[in-house]
């Protein structure tokens, strides 16, 4: 026993020694390159990598040194720091992805007032896919690996596999995050949409997300439950094909070893469709699958009901995961992409709409036998309410990839209404539904630190929503209609900038549903905050009344019974 | 062991799967009737969309993907449309060309027809620096008042039109320079002050009475060639009436201080090579009755 136990340690050891090896040897190639870089961006990109990767080094060698003798990696609890430090980051990521948001549609609405020529870093050139990258990867996929974290350890009542690399996944990521926001401040770019980040931070994010595979592939490996839960088949379906997903779409050729640009193998309509192949599947397995997974473990625990239907989860998660990496022609109609491609596109499309709904239908009908949980707690509100955007969008979705409404849709602002009800109304709620559950599990609290700002939170955002999915639905058919409209002499009606003049109000209108919505998520965050610390009504949890039976992972070699 | 025990939920009366994980069970409910016929409608529909439309990509010994029983292109619909839309216009495009421009002014349906050609072309080519309607910017003249710095009658505007100004590969360009008399080192810093102060009184604005009676003389020899003695400017040359309070780039004293230390000379493109004649004609139609054609 005790043998078994020393070899447990040391390989806990090993994975410590192999974090910092790694992160040595990437330190080095950083210094090499900020000695000899070719650019400014280059030099400032690999400073910025020494100083973050330095300090995680520096950090986790200290942390380690404090260990003397105790297991950071003890078996037999879960590790839910990690999943802290995720909602943490989640929260932080997610006010200053909102707030960089709320900038941009201001440019766009008065732009002569928010142009400021001096500081060219505050273009909306700029300042649009630190937003786009802010919110889906930083806070989006914070949310993921938290969440991720924490149901695969508890589904599969085991702790967290590899020791020292799930944090090295976490810190990976956020000095992925880094240096592809300020990249992107600085101009370095590769200019594809959602996948801006330039070929040596693409390297890194590909080794962080290979590590993220095999630590969460690991902990399913030594899971203690006969079988894997659904929340995990999503969960894994979206770490595979991003990392697919993520190689593929960038694929290209340093210019320079020691230089920030690169050229895509890929040239033309190739690109476009490699890339519209990425842009859609980031949207089906980051932004859906990711997020399905969430909704599978949080609205069962939360509302303590069972799942609606085990048969209709495997029938649309596997007819969700085939269809959806058909549908990417779809943002390529009426180009230079062969029309096959784009019958592909629309046509898998129109069929994900049912296997899109699936994953709706099975949430909200967990729901059966506590309804009234609709109407007591404000986050299996959000919750739903989520599911209902969710089955809103991907209504939206197969509808504007047909090709007549495409033309009338591509290139509007419906496409921006469109997105948003997605982003905000299901990725942004499910994900504050779950961090409300998380705080207070996480640290032993009976509850929120005040259940009426969550309703505060909730209907500012939810009337945000709104208020940003009407104007752009408005702006957009109508600069859809205008663009096509021709005179009695068949010349055009309205030149471009009649069009753009004419969405002012809309501009307005969506530029008050993100305030809106950002007020919300500083509500959320001042209420995480003081859950947090044990303020107003998250009282602490008394140990032995409130016992948790799920609270701690199986002992080591034992196997649940099937109940 | 407990497989042969089923797990029933208490409220649906539906079976669960027999497993649990942290609590949460799953049901056995079989999938919803509608959601199966929805779906199976949405996959007969895609199916028959596909031997309507292109669809099956090229397979081993078949050259190209299969054309569907349509035989959609939309390559040859756009073609189609197109010269469906310039069939439509050929007439009074004809017409157009043949008119003189004075004609068309007259001809109340040639004058609509080169309305309607002119109000597109100008939102799309002339807009972007003359702003909707020809509302004017910073450097960019106003085109709907009655102030032209070269020539506002229907010949003088097409003349503009087809050759720009100071637009470099047409000799017959509108063409005159002012000089930079600061960045040059024409003229001290003191005398463009004092010009500055000039030019403030010709146009009838507050300004320095000494220091204007000083460039008295410095704007007789340097400026009255082109803007006149009495700063009334020449259309002939492109030169700016002074005394108007119609400002291209700004009257006020830094405005007018840096246009004199810089020089300013805008250009504007000959779109003689870009469009066609009816266009230009119907463009300088357009132009001519935006408020201040003469």
């Amino acid at each position: 026993m005790t043998e078994m136990i020393g070899s447990f340690r040391r390989g806990n050891n090993t994975s410590i020694i192999g974090v910092g090896a790694l992160t040595a040897v990437f330190l080095f190639f950083a210094l090499l390159m900020a000695a000899f870089a070719k650019d400014a961006g280059m030099e400032y990109q690999a400073l910025t990598f020494l100083v973050l990767g330095g300090a995680f080094l520096v950090g986790t060698a200290l942390w380690a040194g404090g260990l003397v003798d105790r297991d950071p990696f003890d078996e037999s609890e879960y590790e839910n720091t990690l999943v802290k430090f995720g909602v943490a980051a989640s929260m932080f990521w997610g006010i200053a992805g909102l707030l960089v948001g709320v900038v941009i549609a201001l440019q766009l609405t008065w732009p002569n007032l928010f142009y400021f020529p001096e500081l060219g870093w505050t273009n909306f050139g700029r300042l649009r896919p630190l937003h786009t990258s802010a919110v889906i990867f930083a806070f989006g996929g914070n949310v993921l690996l938290a969440t991720s974290f924490y149901v695969v350890q508890r589904t599969c009542r085991t702790r967290l596999a590899g020791g020292m690399w799930p944090w090295f996944v976490f810190w990976g990521y956020q000095i992925f995050i880094v240096l592809a926001a300020t990249g992107y401040l600085m101009g370095v770019t590769q200019s594809k949409e959602y996948a801006e980040p330039e070929w040596y931070v693409d390297l890194w994010l590909t080794l962080v997300w290979v590590v993220y595979l095999l630590v969460f592939l690991g902990t399913l490996w030594k899971r203690k439950e006969p079988h894997i839960y659904v929340a995990n088949w999503f969960y894994l379906s979206f770490i595979v094909t991003i990392a697919m997903l993520h190689i593929v779409n960038n694929l290209s050729i340093p210019v320079s070893l020691t230089g920030s640009k690169s050229v895509q193998v890929f040239a033309g309509v190739q690109d476009a469709m490699t890339q519209w192949w990425y842009g859609h599947n980031a949207v089906g397995f980051f932004l859906t699958t990711g997020f399905l997974a969430i909704m599978y473990y949080f609205i069962p625990k939360r509302v303590n009901r069972p799942v609606y239907s085990y048969r209709l989860s495997i029938v649309h998660f596997w007819s969700l995961i085939f269809i959806y990496i058909w549908a990417g022609p779809h943002h390529l109609h009426y180009t230079a992409l062969p029309q096959w491609a784009q019958t592909l596109g629309m046509t898998f499309s129109v069929m994900l709409w049912m296997p899109s709904w699936g994953g709706m239908i099975n949430g909200v009908m967990t729901l059966s036998g506590a309804w009234d949980k609709l109407r007591t707690d404000p986050v299996v509100r959000m919750m739903v309410v989520s599911l209902a955007f969710y089955g809103m969008s991907t209504f939206e979705g197969p509808l504007m990839s047909v090709r007549a409404v495409n033309s009338l849709s591509h290139y509007t602002e419906w496409g921006i209404g469109h997105v948003h009800s997605g982003a905000l109304g299901w990725v942004g709620y499910i994900s504050f539904g779950a961090l409300y559950c998380l705080v207070p599990w996480l640290y032993r609290k009976k509850g929120l630190f005040s259940k009426s700002l969550v309703e505060w939170h909730f209907w500012i955002s939810t009337i945000g929503i709104i208020f940003y999915m009407v104007s752009m639905w408005f702006a957009g058919i109508m600069e859809g209609l205008m663009w096509r409209a021709y005179n009695e002499y068949g010349f055009l009606e309205y030149s471009f900038v009649e069009t753009v003049e004419a969405k002012h109000i809309s501009y307005m209108i969506r530029a008050l549903g993100g305030t809106l919505y950002f007020a919300g998520a500083g509500i959320m965050a001042v209420n995480l905050i003081r859950t947090a610390l044990g303020h107003g009504e998250a009282k602490a949890l008394d140990d032995e009344a409130d016992r948790d039976p799920y609270a701690k992972p199986e002992p080591r070699g034992a196997l649940a019974p099937a109940e | 062991m407990a497989n042969d025990v089923k797990d029933v939920d208490s409220h649906s009366g539906t079976e669960t799967t027999g497993h649990s994980w942290d609590g949460i069970k799953e049901l056995n409910t079989p999938l919803p009737r509608w959601w199966l016929i929805i779906w199976y409608i949405t996959i007969v529909w895609a199916v028959i969309y596909m031997i309507f439309m292109p669809a099956i990509p090229a397979l081993p010994g078949m050259g190209t993907n299969t054309p569907g029983i349509r035989g959609h292109s939309d390559r040859a619909l756009v073609a189609e449309a197109v010269a469906d839309l310039k069939a439509a216009r050929t007439e009074q495009s004809a017409s157009l060309l043949d008119a003189s421009l004075e004609e068309i002014e007259t001809n109340r349906e040639l004058q609509q027809f080169a309305l309607a050609m002119g109000e597109s072309l100008f939102g799309d080519n002339c807009a972007t620096c003359h702003g909707a309607g020809g509302r004017g910017a910073i450097g960019y003249p106003i085109l709907a008042d009655d102030v032209w710095l070269w020539d506002g009658t229907l010949d003088g505007i097409e003349y503009t039109l087809r050759h720009g100004i100071r637009h470099e590969g047409d000799p017959d360009t509108r063409f005159s320079l002012m000089p930079r008399f600061g960045r040059d080192g024409l003229l001290p810093s003191e005398e463009i002050d004092n010009l500055t102060q000039y030019v403030l009184r010709v146009s009838g604005q507050p300004h320095d009475a000494e220091a204007a009676d000083a460039a008295a003389l410095t704007y007789e020899q340097q400026c009255s060639t082109c803007h006149g003695a009495d700063g009334r400017g020449d259309r002939l040359q492109g030169a700016p009436n002074l005394t108007d309070q119609e400002w291209l780039y700004g009257g006020t004293e830094d405005a007018i201080h840096a246009t004199i230390y810089n020089a300013r000379n805008s250009h504007m493109p000959a779109w003689q090579d870009r469009l066609d004649d009816a266009s230009i004609k119907a463009l300088a139609v357009y132009v001519h009755t935006l408020g201040g054609g003469e």
